[in-house]
């Protein structure tokens, strides 16, 4: 989708904890349900970081599964399409428990 | 591309955690993303756990407190370009003029045709073009609904029409602030599209299905395409209109105002 936009905003995260000093990795969770490119997030992460404390960073994907919880049966389903229906008993009555994760959980910093 | 950046304040703010966390509803925790001990750069680890979209976000919170204080009902239409969603606030406009005091932020990549095809109806219209950057913002997020704001009368409102951007990838994925999103289809677009662009359908309130004036001439098959909307929508609530001739408009115009 948006994969310039959405390294420009991990970057003001980062930066923003970074404080100055260098990073080298930056953690990410993205959840399966968000239409996140990951080579082409990878690659404009490159982009936008020429210059700053986060050039030469490496970006770790976490992909998280998308998964739906039953509210007839309580069973939770892992998705490998998008189908909204329990594969346990067949309900449509279901709500979504991951998969639209989008953070950044953590960085590494340089020992200064 | 490449709006997002402008809301940067850079290194006002630098000082360090000082912010609200913003974790994932199920509570992941750092533990959860794994075993980083391949990493052996004697670096130091920085805990984060902050959204990426979280400055949209907080501006969606802004725009909807706005809005409930206006008291104004506020509808994201989205669709992929050429489904009909101008033609259908057009058609609206005429429905509830006199009545219903509308406004429309009309979100386009260039030009003022379509705020210009919705003139002349009563309506408020602020025009947003994403065109800046490198050929144009493909969405409209809520720092951009925000920038229009100003030029909507919001406490003389009843209803405030937000027409997105024709993409049925990108729009999904902000919230504006909105309080329900509608999205108009096609039936010329074909029965698969729901689980093409599953993001795009999963997050509607209403699918509009639009020009059904046309399905005599169609291959289409109506059935298959609701099948496949609900199995990413089960819960999408479905009006089939044409905009043209003037069928399940007032079905529409009923759902806006909440009927």
């Amino acid at each position: 989708m948006h994969e310039l936009s959405l390294s420009q905003s991990i970057g003001q995260i980062v930066r923003k904890h970074a404080a100055g000093r260098t990073v080298q990795v930056v953690h990410l969770q993205v959840g399966q349900l968000r239409q996140v490119v990951p080579d082409s997030l990878v690659y404009c992460w490159g982009l936008v970081n020429e210059g700053t404390e986060c050039e030469g960073s490496v970006l770790d994907i976490d992909h998280v599964p998308a998964a739906i919880r039953c509210d007839e049966c309580s069973s939770t389903t892992v998705l490998d399409e998008m189908r909204m229906a329990c594969a346990s008993c067949g309900s449509s009555n279901v709500q979504v428990t991951a998969g639209e994760e989008l953070l950044v959980t953590s960085i590494e910093l340089a020992e200064v | 591309m490449g709006r997002f950046h402008r809301h940067d304040d850079g290194t006002e703010h630098t000082h360090d955690h000082d912010h609200a966390h913003d974790h994932t509803p199920d509570g992941h925790a750092a533990s959860d993303v794994g075993d980083m001990s391949g990493y052996e750069t004697g670096a130091q680890r920085v805990e984060v756990l902050e959204a990426i979209f979280g400055e949209n976000d907080r501006v969606a919170a802004a725009n909807r407190s706005d809005f409930a204080a206006a008291g104004v009902r506020v509808v994201n239409v989205m669709s992929s370009p050429g489904a009909g969603k101008t033609t259908l606030l057009r058609e609206t406009l005429v429905r509830l003029q006199g009545r219903t005091r509308i406004g429309i932020i009309e979100g386009d990549i260039e030009t003022s045709i379509d705020a210009d095809r919705l003139e002349g109806l009563g309506a408020s219209i602020a025009l947003v073009n994403t065109g800046e950057g490198f050929g144009g913002e493909c969405h409209l997020d809520a720092p951009m609904v925000r920038s229009a704001l100003p030029r909507v009368p919001l406490a003389e409102l009843d209803v405030l029409f937000i027409e997105n951007v024709g993409n049925l990838v990108c729009p999904a994925e902000f919230d504006v602030g909105e309080h329900a999103r509608a999205m108009v289809y096609s039936p010329t677009e074909g029965e698969e599209k729901p689980l093409k662009y599953p993001i795009m359908f999963r997050t509607a309130d209403v699918v509009v299905v639009n020009k059904v004036d046309l399905l005599p001439y169609l291959d289409v098959d109506m059935d298959l395409f609701r099948r496949n909307l609900a199995a990413v929508n089960p819960a999408a609530h479905v009006l089939e209109i044409s905009a043209k001739t003037g069928e399940g408009v007032d079905a529409w115009v009923d759902w806006v105002l909440g009927r």
